[in-house]
């Protein structure tokens, strides 16, 4: 009972993370696309709408567009890598306009909490700053920042560290504001 | 809702005092330096059980007075099975042989009466042996049987402001996260216990992040920051009826970092608008903000000094977080950490005397404290990731969280005396977070 109330929680926080509050799809589940389901197993030739190789959907925007970019030690700058993948990202929300995007930005252990939650916000907004430059509403995009409190690897190295400077672009159905 | 009420009657219980008159102070003190010191041996007999039904209450008081005194690192308890007089009455005379043959210095003795109606009376004396004469007045509490230890808490904080000249700090709380579940999915709730670890109550469900709370002057708010609208808010939480209201700039893409007044009427905290984060001033009655910073860079972790008119503040407007100071009207800001490393996280202590803070050198983090010119900068830990300091209500100790690495690693509560000296681990249920000692309670 515990548990399966533990596994509630979980995932109540990872459909909010997707779909992000006042810009969450509503009853639409774009926004919390199973990763797992929609899997790499698809090869070449199996399309399916909606699937990994359907270029409007939010698993290709995740796979192949790439939905990150990634920062160097308590920087917010953009990298040439980063550069290249919200190039790609403002591409494919010009293309498909039925998305409005939460931007989150987060940072590794290696600070303190606060200092964290507003690098996370710098890096939500450089990489929103680049998007609107390329094109994208303004309107369609909102930023959070997690700071240290979700890092996506665990071990505290660099290797993990490098994974966790991250501004993460969460898709949601809906045309913006 | 029975934890609620249970609140109440701890913030509440009534702790009248009564003065049996006594002689006055004895040379019997612990003067507390930087030096380090022998503990001084002290004896506390069971409390006297002045009827059958304060037996397990006695025992249990007196051993949360010994535990109070021995956890500073100040006091050494003299174990009760080498106790040669045996004190079977409050009044009774005190064998001043007995006591000095077992070298105990200071003599702690009580009485404990359980009421009619269950309200309990704690009496206490405290002896200086070797003067042969009690230190201060005999005191009495009355209370309710629930709030036994918070009475024990008084006894032992009478104990030791009179052995040390410093201000009492056991009878308070310390609100913190309470953290379960993996590193990259953590649940992180709200919790109150006493300051040793005890009666732990939980104050929010775990269903969105929580962030650093802090209590208001009087104990009776909690400002804190929590993902409960999907962003991060400054949110304030009333601890009788645990309502809670957003507050602060609604302009602001997120707000955090946020801190009481001493007085109780404001706030300061951290907004981000544009990934630019400033301090803002919060006027409680109001809800109106004010900017107090304007440059680009990250300012937060913003702390009052005790009298309220300056704000010591974390920036990185020189490249790197360091710690800065300006009127609490904002203005022009002067830097006062200087030394190596990165600084964050100043808290002003409640004598007005020094900052604690977070110091980040050479791949480890340290709490460390500074005057508030940024000279005498003194490291009191070191470790893996220490951070987010809070001070005892009398400026001695400070609390903070240390975190361990790795996949399995946790964050736990530790405290230090500002000396350096007894590094200690808050013994709380589970994981534990971003520490806030309360005020004194009353």
């Amino acid at each position: 009972m515990m548990k399966f109330q533990a596994f509630l929680v979980v995932w109540a926080l990872v459909l909010a993370g997707c779909a992000g509050g006042p810009f969450g799809g509503g009853g639409d589940d774009a926004g919390a696309v199973d990763l797992n389901a929609s899997g790499a197993g698809a090869g070449a030739g199996d399309f399916t709408p909606g699937g990994p190789n359907d270029p409007s959907s939010v698993a290709y925007f995740q796979q192949t567009v790439g939905d990150r970019v990634l920062f160097a030690v308590d920087q917010s700058n953009l990298t040439p890598e980063g550069r290249s993948a919200l190039t790609r990202q403002a591409q494919w929300l010009t293309a498909n306009p039925g998305y409005t995007a939460l931007i989150e930005g987060h940072a590794d252990e290696q600070g303190t909490r606060e200092y964290n939650l507003a690098l996370g916000g710098r890096r939500a907004n450089a990489a929103r700053d680049f998007l609107v430059s390329q094109g994208v509403s303004a309107a369609r995009l909102r930023t959070i920042s997690y700071g240290k409190e979700r890092p996506i690897q665990v071990c505290s190295t660099e290797a993990c560290y490098s994974q966790n400077r991250r501004a993460v672009t969460v898709l949601a159905a809906g045309a913006g504001v | 809702m029975s934890r609620l009420f249970l609140i109440l009657a701890l913030l509440f219980a009534s702790l009248g005092l009564s003065v049996p008159s006594m002689a006055q102070d004895g040379p019997l003190r612990i003067t507390i330096t930087d030096g380090v010191i022998e503990p001084l041996p002290f004896a506390v007999p069971t409390f006297v059980a002045r009827n059958s039904a304060a037996n397990d209450i006695a025992q249990d008081i007196t051993r949360v007075i010994a535990a109070d005194l021995t956890n500073t690192g100040l006091f050494r308890e003299i174990p009760q099975d080498a106790h040669i007089a045996r004190v079977s009455s409050f009044d009774s005379t005190v064998q001043w042989s007995d006591w000095k043959a077992i070298n105990a210095q200071a003599l702690i003795t009580g009485s404990v009466l359980v009421e009619g109606d269950g309200r309990l009376v704690v009496q206490f004396r405290l002896f200086d042996v070797f003067s042969e004469a009690p230190l201060g007045e005999g005191l009495q509490f009355v209370g309710t049987a629930d709030g036994w230890r918070r009475m024990a808490h008084k006894v032992a904080d009478a104990a030791y402001s009179r052995i040390t000249g410093e201000g009492p700090y056991f009878d308070s709380r310390v609100v913190f996260v309470a953290e379960t579940g993996p590193k990259n999915a953590r649940q992180k709730r709200l919790a109150v216990m006493d300051y040793d670890g005890a009666n732990v109550q939980y104050l929010t469900s775990s269903d969105s992040i929580v962030l650093a709370p802090r209590f208001s002057p009087d104990g009776s708010q909690i400002i804190y920051t929590s993902y409960a609208s999907g962003f991060p808010r400054v949110t304030i939480l009333d601890v009788a009826s645990l309502g809670r209201r957003t507050v602060g700039d609604s302009n602001a893409n997120m707000s955090f970092a946020p801190r009481f007044s001493p007085d109780g009427s404001r706030a300061v905290y951290s907004a981000e608008v544009a990934g630019n984060t400033d301090i803002y001033l919060l006027n409680i009655a109001s809800g109106q903000s004010t900017r107090l910073t304007t440059e680009p860079s990250i300012e937060t972790a913003p702390s009052f000094s005790p009298d309220g008119s300056r704000i010591v503040f974390e920036s990185d407007r020189s490249g790197a977080p360091q710690i800065y100071v300006m009127s609490a009207g904002g203005g022009s800001a002067s830097r006062i950490s200087f030394g190596e490393g990165r600084y964050g996280t100043p808290v002003w202590s409640p004598r007005g005397d020094l900052v604690a803070f977070t110091k980040q050198n050479r791949g480890r983090f340290h709490i460390g404290v500074m005057r508030i010119d940024g000279s005498e900068e003194r490291l009191l830990t070191g470790a893996f990731l220490d951070e987010g300091p809070t001070w005892a209500p009398n400026g001695r100790v400070v609390m903070f969280t240390r975190e361990s690495p790795g996949a399995q690693g946790a964050p736990a509560l530790y405290s230090v005396d500002i000396t350096g000296r007894n590094l200690q681990r808050a013994a709380t249920p589970a994981a534990a977070s971003d520490p806030n000692w309360g005020p004194l309670l009353k």
